[in-house]
């Protein structure tokens, strides 16, 4: 208590209204909240490059994952979709700082539209997202899992190309049904079935001989091809089940964590971008509505700007990660 | 705040004359680096599959531009060029550490876990 030395500009410190780093009190806790948010992602990204190099010879390759784009369908195009969603977040960001810029300036009709058109890019890239994992968890072609947990994958001995299952596979006649949980043992019930049993791919492969496996181990940047006798035996020997599209247990892509964090960590970035949207609706009506006008100051706009660009930055690296890398 | 905007960009070799120019300014070169990293992503040049301390030399290059777009998103859009070098420091040092640390330690044991896959001790290829 003695040691506090009395000064005149002590009073003011402790009784609010300074501004350390000269930063308001809620732009620092924003950068506060970006910083350890920021920690958050880095070690969800650190974890997905953690699984990634255990199994660096074996990890899907994101250009053959994410090749559609919506109304063009059976093309293939890989990252042309989302180089979209990611220009459509940046360019959000632009109209975001536009619209803190109009702030500074009070000119409360250019921030109201600026602001407008940061919460439709926002919707876009939530909608864009959506229809991505729409399409990942549908999947394309099918695979087959094998017991010790690897995906195999059908393609054309000539061109190399994947080959859907419904290409190939036989319908074999069955009685097999899904096992609910209102038949058969009570509380137990399964998956729903894939439209093709393990049986009938493997039927229908033995009679198309231009068909062999491709197996996720990766040499010189592509994935190891079996040749027709190595694909029977391994199909034989080691087919599990069949995969279809992609869920938190199966990927017929290949690793399941995978799939597992590209639904982790899209979703809790999309989860932001909601947030975010949410945040800048609030603030759009109280522009409309006069509120900053009349506090005379557009600082809210600033931090959930702040907020916003924060959203674009960690897509960045997701981008990165994800589909380029 | 409104005049105190810095307009120099790459140490001074671009000013512009408005802070709404200079947004533009950086939403261009923002999007010319993602068209580039998404050309090469699809071109994939034979040189730059090669390895260079553990990763293709394309990666190296993906990550850098990344690097490159994280910073003029934060000095530009969120304002970091003009904040007091005090909080400038005290975010991304702070970030850039933890994360350099937490890095190292996840990848160096990944590439551990490979290795004893790799030779054999655990079977799962079957």
């Amino acid at each position: 208590m003695s040691s506090t030395v009395s000064t005149s500009s002590q009073g003011e410190v402790w009784a609010g209204g300074n501004k350390p780093m000269k930063a308001s009190y809620g732009k620092l806790m924003m950068w506060f909240f970006i910083v350890s948010d920021a920690l958050t992602f880095s070690g969800f990204l650190a974890a997905y490059g953690f699984s990634r190099f255990k199994f660096i010879n074996s990890w899907p390759i994101a250009d053959e994952v994410f090749t559609h784009v919506p109304f063009l369908h059976g093309q293939e195009l890989p990252m042309i979709y989302v180089a979209f969603m990611t220009f459509v977040l940046i360019m959000s960001s632009v109209t975001m700082v536009l619209a803190v810029d109009a702030g500074h300036h009070m000119k409360k009709a250019k921030v109201t539209f600026y602001m407008f058109l940061t919460i439709i890019g926002g919707v876009i890239f939530v909608g864009s997202q959506a229809w991505e994992w729409a399409t990942f968890i549908k999947g394309d072609f099918g695979a087959v899992k094998t017991h010790g947990g690897n995906i195999i994958q059908f393609v054309d001995a000539d061109s190399n190309h994947r080959v859907a299952l419904k290409d190939f596979a036989h319908s074999i006649p069955t009685e097999r049904v899904q096992h609910e949980n209102k038949n058969g043992i009570l509380y137990m019930s399964e998956p729903a079935l894939t439209s093709y049993s393990l049986e009938e791919v493997i039927e229908g492969f033995e009679s198309s001989p231009n068909i062999v496996i491709r197996t996720q181990i990766i040499k010189d940047n592509e994935k190891t091809v079996l040749s027709r006798e190595e694909s029977l035996r391994m199909l034989k020997e080691n087919g599990s089940y069949v995969v279809e599209g992609a869920n938190l247990k199966d990927n017929e892509y290949g690793s399941p964590l995978f799939a597992d964090f590209f639904f982790f960590i899209t979703g809790f970035h999309g989860f932001h971008v909601f947030s975010g949207i949410i945040l800048n609706i609030i603030v759009f009506f109280n522009v409309i509505v006069g509120t900053y006008e009349k506090r005379g100051s557009y600082e809210m706009v600033e931090k959930v700007g702040l907020y916003w660009h924060f959203v674009d930055l960690v897509w960045v690296f997701v981008f990165t990660f994800f589909y380029l890398v | 705040m409104a005049d105190a905007h810095n307009l120099e960009i790459f140490r001074g070799l671009i000013k512009f004359k408005s802070n709404t120019q200079k947004i533009w300014g950086v939403l261009i070169l923002l999007s010319i680096v993602t068209t580039v990293e998404v050309v090469l992503g699809i071109i994939k040049p034979e040189f730059m599959m090669e390895s260079f301390l553990s990763m293709k030399i394309l990666n190296w290059v993906f990550i850098i531009l990344t690097i490159v777009k994280a910073y003029y998103i934060t000095w530009d859009f969120m304002h970091m060029r003009d904040e007091t070098p005090s909080l400038r420091r005290v975010v991304v040092w702070t970030a850039i550490f933890l994360i350099c640390y937490l890095l190292w330690i996840l990848i160096q044991e990944a590439g551990y876990i490979f290795n004893t896959y790799d030779q054999g001790y655990i079977k799962r290829d079957f």
